[in-house]
């Protein structure tokens, strides 16, 4: 057997548009009491946003900590329930998905996770590991092919396939991070999210991984959501960049558009916090440096959410949630003042 | 004791303030640590100097023994399993490696400083922010009640803490990330240090929040006339912040320069490769990141030749059996390398 590149779906019957995500809320539940549980509160971790990751392309999610990037990205996938809103994969409405869909849309999306020491079971070896979505899918029903599989999966992510009956805690953090590349890949996915895949890695160690990444997605045609809180990665690998604070979308546009011409006051102040090495460029940058942290999505402020940090901020942006709207083709933003 | 005086300097920002006073004199320090497995070779004959009110940087990658040649200054490496295999640090004409617990308690805190990567693992949870402000203001200024009380508020504005006479009651969990920073800071300015070492401590904040802290320490070092170390893997930080930039790789330092030469002309090839692997947010090409084939050594054996011997694009037979040592390429610019990364031939 080979790797071929996955059969792609026939994309023009679905316009270019591999994801659909339309309004989504995710909520997580406070409750109280023991037996008599009651809902006493609601923390607000994704609270309406709509986008579109074209077919092929890497969409990147980002936003500071607790602003939902990950719930946004766990819910696509359905790792958990949606409280409302729509998300559409492929033409099919993830929410009433028949459990053959589902199964199947298991199988074409898959997931990187941010820790690669946490996201791997430390009593499997790594053949169980890259094996089990073969295994459960029922891709390759012979133990010998699945073996083969996973020895091709370690060359194409880079590991030597000698180390097929290791276990995780001999492996360092990039070897680790590549195993759960390979497991992701194993089930011949289409679409992929990637949850800070590089964040817990040394800077030497980031781009070979995210040169792996860019490699595969050449390879194979793969769509990322590609969710991180480093912008300067988020330059070198995203299309199109979504904008994210406290459980909404604030901006989403092209990559070049959104650092050349950035519009909401949280994306201008977001990208002038990001550090450049270069010290003469450091210097003479003029930087907005935002005040206070995030307020809780428990109870998010009024209005527009970012108003009580914003430096533009009008009497107007306590009371009117601001309107999703597009700006120029293509430039979306969420702002009274632009 | 006057306290207005005290806290704020007589010297003015710190340009000029600066001067060539040896504050801070490291020579050839190295630690081990004997564990089951063998011995960690973590530090491997680092020498450098610091000068009163410098801030100086030190960049590497994790493991590569920054957090570890700190802590051994400070004396704060458990011994066993570790030991200070040899080294003299002269801090102010006294050796910091040969003075005893009681002396070194003295010091710690009052004279150097340590603000540490997590806040919340570095503060203790059972106490208040309060309790544990006063704790240096009582042990080293030996204030009263009263005193320290209205010092730790007055701290606590300080870095930047809104509604200080209320928010000391709180404790740690009721702080979010950067506050638990700022109280942190706070704590290690308590008693104005003539050296802060600073480790990695924007390393687990988000970059609005970094920022925010960046400024602060800044704001901080010329209004106080500190020194500071700063030790991180972001170099992308230390750009805006240090004076000089110490580079260290496998618990060795392979490039000593101005903060300028480091980004500006990197003569060391791992400072090199390791500026070529960082995503750039001002760039707009698009090119394929450089990546570093393989991964840094294994501490556990001993270090014989170059330590990035094995990962150079430069390397030469030389380079496999012969550790090169730390010389002066350039003025004040020093690599540890047999190669002249520009032409490619040994130096």
């Amino acid at each position: 057997m080979t790797l071929d590149p996955v059969q792609p779906t026939d994309y023009a019957s679905l316009g270019s548009n591999l994801i659909q995500v339309r309004n989504l809320v995710k909520h997580f539940p406070i409750t109280q009491g023991l037996i008599f549980e009651k809902q006493v509160g609601a923390v607000k971790a994704v609270d309406g946003i709509s986008f579109e990751i074209r077919h092929g392309e890497t969409l990147g999610l980002v936003g500071e900590s607790g602003c939902g990037k990950t719930t946004a990205g766990r819910t696509i996938l359905a790792l958990y329930p949606i409280t409302s809103g729509e998300v559409i994969v492929a033409g099919i409405p993830v929410k009433s998905a028949t459990k053959e869909q589902m199964s199947k849309f298991r199988q074409k999306a898959q997931m990187i996770f941010q820790d690669p020491y946490a996201s791997l079971n430390p009593r499997w070896t790594v053949s169980a590991i890259i094996g089990e979505p073969i295994r459960v899918h029922h891709l390759l029903p012979s133990v010998q092919e699945r073996d083969e599989r996973v020895h091709e999966l370690m060359l194409l992510v880079g590991l030597s396939p000698r180390l097929i009956n290791r276990f995780p805690h001999e492996f360092s953090g990039g070897q680790r991070q590549r195993i759960g590349i390979a497991r992701a890949l194993a089930s011949n996915p289409e679409f992929i999210v990637c949850d800070e895949p590089i964040s817990a890695l040394d800077v030497s160690i980031q781009a070979q991984v995210v040169n792996l990444l860019e490699d595969l997605q050449d390879r194979f045609g793969l769509t990322y959501l590609f969710i991180a809180h480093d912008l300067s990665m988020v330059r070198h690998i995203c299309d199109r960049v979504a904008v994210m604070y406290l459980g909404v979308l604030v901006e989403l546009t092209d990559r070049e558009e959104l650092y050349e011409n950035p519009l909401h006051p949280y994306t201008q102040a977001l990208l002038s916090a990001v550090p450049i090495p270069d010290p003469k460029k450091d210097r003479l940058r003029q930087r907005v440096i935002l005040t206070g942290d995030v307020p809780s999505p428990i109870n998010p402020p009024s209005g527009c959410r970012f108003h009580p940090r914003c430096p533009i901020a009008k009497e107007h942006c306590q009371r009117l949630v601001p309107e999703w709207r597009e700006i120029k083709p293509g430039h979306w933003v969420a702002c009274h003042e632009v | 004791m006057d306290f207005e005086t005290h806290w704020i300097p007589t010297a003015g920002p710190f340009e000029t303030i600066m001067n060539n006073n040896l504050l801070l004199d490291v020579d050839n320090l190295s630690t081990r640590f004997h564990i089951a497995e063998g011995t960690v070779y973590a530090v491997n004959g680092v020498s450098f100097t610091l000068n009163e009110c410098e801030s100086l940087a030190v960049v590497g990658e994790s493991g590569c023994g920054k957090s570890v040649t700190m802590l051994s200054l400070m004396g704060l490496i458990p011994i066993p399993p570790g030991e200070i295999a040899s080294g003299q640090a002269h801090y102010r004409g006294r050796d910091l490696l040969k003075l005893s617990e009681n002396e070194l308690e003295h010091l710690r805190g009052k004279e150097i400083a340590m603000i540490f990567q997590d806040p919340m693992t570095a503060l203790n949870p059972v106490l208040s922010i309060e309790r544990q402000l006063r704790e240096p203001l009582r042990v080293h200024l030996g204030m009263d009640e009263n005193a320290s009380r209205n010092r730790a508020i007055e701290l606590l504005e300080l870095v930047g803490i809104p509604d200080a006479p209320s928010r000391i009651k709180a404790y740690p969990h009721q702080f979010s990330g950067g506050m638990r920073q700022r109280a942190m800071i706070a704590m290690a300015l308590s008693c104005t240090p003539t050296l802060l070492i600073a480790d990695e401590p924007t390393t687990a904040l988000d970059v609005t929040i970094q920022a925010q802290i960046t400024e602060l320490v800044k704001r901080l070092r010329d209004e106080l006339g500190m020194a500071i170390i700063w030790i991180t893997h972001d170099l992308g930080v230390v750009a805006g912040l240090a004076e000089r930039v110490l580079v260290m790789y496998s618990g060795f330092i392979v490039e000593e320069a101005p903060v300028e030469n480091i980004y500006e002309d990197p003569r060391h090839p791992y400072t090199q490769a390791l500026l070529a692997a960082l995503p750039r947010i001002d760039r707009r090409r698009h090119d394929r990141l450089k990546s570093i084939p393989g991964a840094p050594p294994n501490l556990l054996i001993e270090p014989k030749g170059c330590p990035f011997a094995a990962r150079c694009e430069l390397v030469i037979e030389r380079c496999r059996h012969e550790n090169p040592k730390l010389e002066l390429v350039a003025p004040r610019h020093s690599i540890a390398c047999w190669m002249d990364v520009n032409t490619g031939k040994p130096r």
